[in-house]
């Protein structure tokens, strides 16, 4: 080692002038920070107002619903109430009638004046002279119940059970995992014609069987966010302030899987209300008279050739009803998680 | 600083069971005690286990084996007695990611104002509020800022948060765990400030975790050398700067770069060989004779003991024991 002229001060050590006061850095800081950005749920309120497919997604969402519960009181007809002398009567609203609401069936003849009919049936009745209008909403009704019952399944059991499963960890979280794996093993169609076998077909028997499996996602996700979450420090520093563990997991833990929760519900929802229509559909789901969507497509499709909108205005229905679930999921996940966007 | 011990750890061991035969051990047998108003500086490598004894000090992990006494009082019997509130009131931790330790979905007020909602139940919403804003000048930052949310602020304000929510609770004894290891030089001297006035102003004592030795030198009154899990060395801070005992000691000093480009040319370096062992699978006796340059026979075979070898001044080598003599 060379020897060195001295420099008064020792190699290694670290003089006081290092750490003198600098008050001036706070305030600029300070000022940088003042000038603020929204709450994060602010901004991504924002982001998704951006979304262009979000806001009439949201519209048609909130139409359908009305009409679903009002629109059955528009008309003096029941869902179930059969009157033989107005069967098979086409579509027919008054000034919509270039629309293809004009009360012509398939040879263009007007069944309305034919059997001296005045009143109009608006979208028309099926083969016992039920009126398809009330009955589509009747139906609707249903899709929504059904996506209803979907969201708190997710909310309630997905959520908790992935939150203690993960949050608990080690052998808690082995054997609730195990048993989610068991319920995934069974197919969905098998655990419901178990339960017509026990319970008629009906919407009991399907909300059970989406009790069973329907929350199976939402818990995978919030478990897998919980995990991420739960090895954090604001964690560890809300433990060694005393936290307890229930407030930890819906104060500090839960609000932060908040975003994937919401687009996991959101999607969620269309796959629900599609999973009642496929059942009623192949004959599993409700029976007559009762009016569901997929009740109506089932019925419709056998006359679709001689009555097609018996087939059309249901299926046009359940579409609409699909796509704008699935563009404000959409939007909801990219307004949520600006990351996963393209 | 006083002479009355407040926290004393005694042959405390934390081992995570991985598997069916594979255990880490974490922390084996470490003992120190801190005394009342000091600061104790804790450096070692990353994945020495120096968070790991934080962490184990506030019952954030359970210790396998060994005691910890607060104020001469069993921590275990604390917790069981009056519960883990009346021991979290004492005892607090600021930690070392100032990104990660503040809930990106409260506010400031709301991240501060936690401790006191636990542990002073009592407090009216309007005097909490005061606490708050009082907290929050304390560390130098503005009460007008207490509804913002933690990604409004840098790096060094938020660790400022951090420990104005460590302080709520009015604790006597903090565990740092490298509060300036995430944050820039300039602003690093500022928390370490921080820290330092509070301790005059409230007579608090730390446990101080860093691996940047020059810092915990300017922090410290005393150090503590922490290599796979055990204690090698601990004297006052300036006395171990000057007269290293311990080899692993020698060579992380000689690591710290100088300010003096003439200097630092000439600085002898002791470079370790090898990396450091696995800490699922120790190396027996010393655990240090696999990369120590002044290895024996004797090192491989024995484990050292952690003695006084100078007055105040620990170490575990066998370099200074009766065998190695």
């Amino acid at each position: 080692m060379r020897t060195l002229p001295a420099t008064g001060t020792s190699p290694h050590e670290i003089t006081d002038d290092l750490f003198v006061h600098e008050p001036v850095a706070a305030e600029v800081a300070m000022e940088v920070a003042a000038s603020a950005a929204d709450a994060p749920w602010k901004a991504a309120l924002k982001r998704l107002g951006k979304n262009r497919g979000v806001v009439p997604a949201f519209v048609l969402i909130m139409v359908i619903t009305v009409l679903a519960f009002v629109g059955p009181l528009l008309t003096p007809y029941t869902y179930d109430g059969q009157n033989v002398a107005h069967s098979n009567l086409p579509p027919k609203i008054s000034g919509l009638g270039w629309l293809g609401f004009d009360g012509l069936d398939s040879n263009g003849v007007d069944l309305y004046a034919k059997r001296n009919i005045t009143e109009a049936h608006w979208f028309g009745t099926d083969e016992f002279g039920r009126d398809m209008w009330t009955r589509v909403w009747k139906g609707t009704q249903i899709s929504l119940l059904i996506a209803l019952v979907a969201a708190l399944l997710d909310l309630f059991i997905g959520v908790l059970y992935g939150g203690i499963s993960a949050y608990y960890g080690g052998k808690i979280d082995n054997v609730m995992q195990r048993i989610i794996e068991v319920l995934v093993g069974i197919p969905n169609l098998i655990v419901i014609i178990l339960f017509i076998l026990i319970l008629e077909p009906g919407i009991t028997s399907i909300i059970l069987a989406m009790t069973i499996t329907g929350w199976v996602g939402m818990a995978r996700i919030v478990r897998g966010q919980i995990l991420q979450l739960k090895g954090q420090e604001f964690v560890l520093a809300a433990r060694s302030l005393g936290v307890s563990n229930s407030r930890i997991m819906f104060k500090h833990l839960i609000p932060n899987a908040m975003g994937p929760i919401i687009v996991t519900l959101m999607f969620t929802l269309p796959t629900a209300i599609f999973f009642e229509a496929f059942l009623s559909f192949i004959g599993l789901g409700l029976q007559a008279p009762l009016a569901s969507l997929g009740v109506l497509i089932n019925d419709g499709y056998k006359g679709m050739r001689l009555f097609p909108y018996k087939l059309v205005i249901p299926a046009v229905m359940i579409s609409l009803i699909m796509i704008s679930f699935n563009l404000l999921a959409d939007g909801l996940r990219d307004a949520l998680d600006p990351k996963m966007t393209k | 600083m006083n002479n009355r011990v407040l926290l004393e750890v005694n042959h405390l061991s934390k081992h995570f069971q991985l598997g069916p035969n594979q255990t880490l051990r974490a922390v084996d047998d470490v003992s120190f005690h801190i005394w009342q108003g000091e600061t104790l500086g804790l450096v070692g490598e990353s994945g020495c286990g120096k968070s790991t004894v934080g962490r184990t000090l506030l019952q954030l992990y359970k210790p396998t084996s060994g005691e910890i006494r607060f104020a001469g009082e069993r921590v275990s019997d604390m917790t069981e007695r009056k519960g883990h509130k009346a021991y979290t009131s004492q005892m607090q931790m600021i930690f070392q990611d100032p990104y990660s330790s503040l809930n990106p979905r409260m506010t400031v007020t709301e991240i501060i104002s936690e401790g006191l909602m636990i542990h002073r139940p009592n407090l009216a919403k309007k005097e909490r509020k005061e606490q708050v804003s009082a907290l929050l000048e304390l560390v130098g930052l503005s009460s007008r800022q207490a509804n913002r949310y933690p990604h409004e602020f840098s790096g060094g304000q938020r660790q400022r948060i951090g420990i104005a929510r460590a302080l709520a609770v009015e604790p006597s004894f903090i565990v740092a765990d490298e509060p300036i290891a995430a944050l820039d030089v300039s602003i690093q001297a500022q928390i370490v400030n921080l820290l330092m006035d509070l301790q005059r102003q409230k007579q608090l004592t730390y446990l101080f975790i860093a691996h940047d030795l020059s810092m915990v030198k300017h922090i410290s009154d005393r150090i503590a050398v922490m290599y796979l899990g055990q204690l090698v060395e601990l004297a006052a801070s300036d006395e171990l700067y000057a007269r290293p005992l311990h080899p692993y000691t020698e060579a992380l000093l000689s690591a710290i770069p100088l300010p003096d480009p003439v200097q630092e040319q000439s600085r002898e370096r002791i470079v370790l060989q090898g990396e450091i062992p696995n800490p699922l699978n120790p190396p027996s006796g010393c655990r240090f004779h696999t990369r120590c340059p002044k290895a024996f026979d004797i090192c491989a075979k024995e484990i050292p003991s952690f003695a006084e070898v100078l007055p105040q001044h620990y170490v575990k080598c066998h370099l200074y024991g009766e065998k190695g003599e």
